[in-house]
C-alpha cells in the first residue's frame, strides 16, 4: 500500500500532483469565460490542435536527434494551441464561417494533423495515446516547470482582470461603448484557453481536456449565483476532481484523466440534486443587501411591483 | 446631405425649461456627438446613407423611425460600436474609435445582450459600469455601485442574478450601470422596449432629472411615450435618410397606432411635401 508520504517522496507521483493542483486551479478560470461566451467547444478543438503540435515538436525532434524523442512535443502543443486560438478568434470576428464549423474544422483539422505528422516523424499513433487520453508516466520535471509557468500566467491573466474580462465576455456591445479593448481581451481569452490545454493534456488527455475546464462550471452553476462566485468554486471543485482522481489512480490502475472528469461529472450531479431539493430562499437571502439595508430613496419609492 | 443643422438649445437646458419650440442653430458649442456623411452597410447592405447628427451639451434627443429605418445602426455608428463605411464620428470632439472620451459615456444597449451564459447579479453588472479606457479594476463594493441601483428603485434586488428579473427591472439595472460611471452623456437604444407603463414613467422621471441635472441624453425610440414633452428635439429616420431633424411635435407619422398624435402625417405623405430644414 502506498502511504502519502511514499507519493510526494516519489517524482513519478509528484509532478502529477502539482500540475492537477495547477489544472484545477486554471481550467475553471478559463473555462468561465468560454461558457460566458457560448464557446464551450473551444477547450476541445485546441485539444486537437495541440495533437498536432505534438506531433510537430515530435518531428523536429527526431530532425535534431532531441532525446527523448518527446522532448519537443509540449513546446509543440503550446505553438499549436496559441496559433489555433488566435485562428478560431480571427474566424470569429471577420469570417462568414459560423462558430461551430470553424471549431468542426479545428476538430478534424488537428486530430488528422497529429496522425499524419506522427508517422512523418517515425512514429506511431500509439505514440499519442498517452496526449490523447492523459497519463502520469509521461509526466517528467520539464513539464512541471512549464506547467507552472503558464498556470501563474492563466491565472494573472484569468484572475487578475477578471472584472475587465468578465464584463468583456458579458456583453460585448456595452464593453465597446466602454472604450474597454474588446479585441485584446478575445485574443487573451483565447491564449489562455490554449496554454490551458497545454498545461493539462499530459494529465487529463487532449480528447478530455476541455471537461475540467466546463463541467466544474456547469456544477457551480448549481449551487450559486453571480459571475465571481461561480468561477471561485468551480476552482474548489476542479481541484478537488483533479486531486482525488489522480490519487485512486495512485492506488486503482486507471487512466487519471478518465477518472478526473468522471469525478467533474459526479460533482455536475451532486450539484443539480441539491438545487432540485434545496428549499426556495426569499430575494434578499440571494446575497443582495436585504430589505434592512435598502435605503428609501425617491426612485425607489415609485418602483413598480409588477415590472 | 440630411440633417446637417443641428439645433441648439434656445436657453441653458439644464435650467429644464428648454423645450423643443425653443431651438436655434448655435454652431459654437462644442458637440458632445458628431456624426458626419456617415453611410453605414450591414451583410452587404447600406443601412445608414449620408446622415449627420449633432448633439450638443444638455440635449435630450430622440431618435425616431420604423423598424429597420436604421436608428439602432446610427447610435451604435455614433458611439464607435459599428465602423463607417464613409464619414466621420466624434465623441466629445475626438474621433470616436480613438477617442478616451467613452468614460464620459453611459451606454444602453438595445435588448438583453448583457446576460451570458453565467448570469451575472445586478451588483456584479453595475460595478462592469466603472470599468473604462482608464480604469479595468471596478469593485463592486464601490458605493457607486449602491448608489446607481438606489437611482433606478433596484437596491433591494442587487444580489439576484439578472436572468432571474423581468424585463422592466433588466432595464432597469442596464441604465443603472450607465449611471454609475456619471456619465456626460447618456445613450440609450429603446429603453422603453418591454417595459410597463409605470415603469416607463419612472425611468421617464429619472431621465428628466438627469437632463434637468445637464446630461446629454441620445435615446432611441419607437414612440416617445412619457418623454413626449422633455425631448429637445426630433430625429427621424426612414430607410437610412435623415427625414426629420428638430420639433418633436413636427415630426411625421410613422407608425399609425403606435401612440403618435393622431393628426401627424403618414411618412408617405411626408417624404413628399417639404419639411423642417435638414
Amino acid at each position: 500500500m502506498i502511504s502519502p508520504l511514499d507519493i510526494l517522496a516519489s517524482d513519478l507521483l509528484r509532478y502529477p500532483l502539482i500540475i492537477a493542483v495547477l489544472i484545477g486551479l486554471t481550467a475553471p478560470v478559463v473555462g468561465t469565460y468560454l461558457v460566458q461566451k457560448r464557446l464551450s467547444l473551444l477547450g476541445d478543438g485546441l485539444g486537437h490542435v495541440a495533437l498536432t503540435g505534438v506531433a510537430v515538436g515530435w518531428l523536429v525532434g527526431a530532425w535534431l536527434t532531441a532525446s527523448p524523442a518527446d522532448l519537443l512535443a509540449i513546446p509543440g502543443a503550446l505553438a499549436a494551441s496559441v496559433i489555433g486560438a488566435l485562428l478560431i478568434e480571427y474566424v470569429r470576428e471577420v469570417s462568414h464561417t459560423s462558430r461551430d464549423v470553424a471549431l468542426a474544422i479545428l476538430f478534424y483539422g488537428g486530430i488528422a494533423g497529429g496522425v499524419v505528422i506522427i508517422q512523418l516523424a517515425g512514429g506511431t499513433s500509439q505514440n499519442l495515446m498517452g496526449y490523447l487520453f492523459g497519463s502520469l508516466s509521461t509526466v517528467t520535471a520539464p513539464d512541471t516547470v512549464i506547467s507552472l509557468v503558464l498556470a501563474v500566467l492563466v491565472l494573472a491573466i484569468g484572475v487578475g482582470l477578471s472584472g475587465l474580462l468578465a464584463a468583456v465576455t458579458a456583453d460585448e456591445e456595452f464593453a465597446r461603448a466602454s472604450g474597454l479593448p474588446v479585441r485584446v481581451v478575445n485574443v487573451l481569452i483565447a491564449v489562455m484557453a490554449a496554454l490551458t490545454v497545454t498545461l493539462s493534456m499530459r494529465i487529463v488527455g487532449a480528447l478530455m481536456v476541455s471537461a475540467l475546464m466546463i463541467i466544474p462550471v456547469a456544477a457551480a452553476q448549481h449551487l450559486v449565483v453571480g459571475f465571481t462566485r461561480t468561477m471561485r468554486t468551480a476552482m474548489v471543485i476542479a481541484v478537488v476532481c483533479s486531486l482525488g482522481g489522480l490519487l485512486i489512480t495512485v492506488y486503482v490502475d486507471l487512466p487519471p484523466g478518465g477518472v478526473i472528469v468522471l469525478l467533474t461529472v459526479a460533482a455536475y450531479i451532486l450539484g443539480l440534486l441539491f438545487r432540485a431539493l434545496r428549499p426556495a430562499r426569499p430575494i434578499s437571502a440571494l446575497g443582495g443587501p436585504g430589505p434592512g439595508r435598502a435605503r428609501a430613496l425617491p426612485l425607489a419609492a415609485r418602483a413598480t411591483p409588477h415590472d | 446631405m440630411s440633417g446637417d443643422t443641428a439645433p441648439d438649445l434656445g436657453t441653458d437646458p439644464a435650467d429644464g425649461a428648454t423645450r423643443a419650440g425653443d431651438l436655434e442653430p448655435a454652431s459654437e458649442v462644442a458637440p458632445v456627438i458628431e456624426v458626419t456623411a456617415a453611410s453605414v452597410s450591414r451583410g452587404g447592405q447600406r443601412v445608414l446613407h449620408d446622415v449627420d447628427l449633432r448633439i450638443v451639451p444638455g440635449e435630450l434627443v430622440a431618435l425616431l423611425g420604423a423598424n429597420g429605418s436604421g436608428k439602432s445602426t446610427l447610435l451604435r455608428a455614433a458611439v464607435g460600436i459599428l465602423p463607417l463605411e464613409t464619414g466621420s464620428a466624434r465623441l466629445f470632439g475626438a474621433p470616436v474609435q480613438r477617442s478616451l472620451a467613452h468614460d464620459r459615456l453611459g451606454y444602453v444597449p438595445q435588448d438583453s445582450t448583457e446576460a451570458g451564459s453565467i448570469p451575472a447579479t445586478a451588483q456584479e453588472t453595475v460595478a462592469s459600469g466603472l470599468l473604462g479606457a482608464r480604469s479595468w479594476w471596478p469593485s463592486r463594493r464601490d458605493p457607486r455601485v449602491l448608489k446607481a441601483l438606489e437611482q433606478v428603485g433596484m437596491s433591494d434586488l442587487a444580489g439576484r442574478p439578472i436572468t432571474r428579473m423581468s424585463g422592466g427591472q433588466r432595464r432597469r439595472v442596464m441604465i443603472a450601470r450607465a449611471l454609475v460611471r456619471s456619465p456626460e452623456l447618456l445613450v440609450l437604444d429603446e429603453p422603453f422596449s418591454g417595459v410597463d407603463l409605470p415603469t416607463q414613467d419612472l425611468i421617464s422621471q429619472l431621465f428628466r432629472e438627469l437632463s434637468a441635472a445637464g446630461t446629454s441624453i441620445l435615446v432611441v425610440l419607437h414612440e416617445t411615450g412619457p418623454l413626449t414633452g422633455d425631448i429637445h428635439r426630433a430625429v427621424v429616420l426612414d430607410h437610412g435618410h435623415v427625414v426629420h431633424n428638430g420639433p418633436v411635435e413636427d415630426r411625421p407619422h410613422l407608425h399609425p397606432g403606435h401612440g403618435h398624435p393622431e393628426d401627424a402625417a403618414p411618412i408617405d405623405q411626408c417624404l413628399g411635401q417639404e419639411m423642417n430644414p435638414l
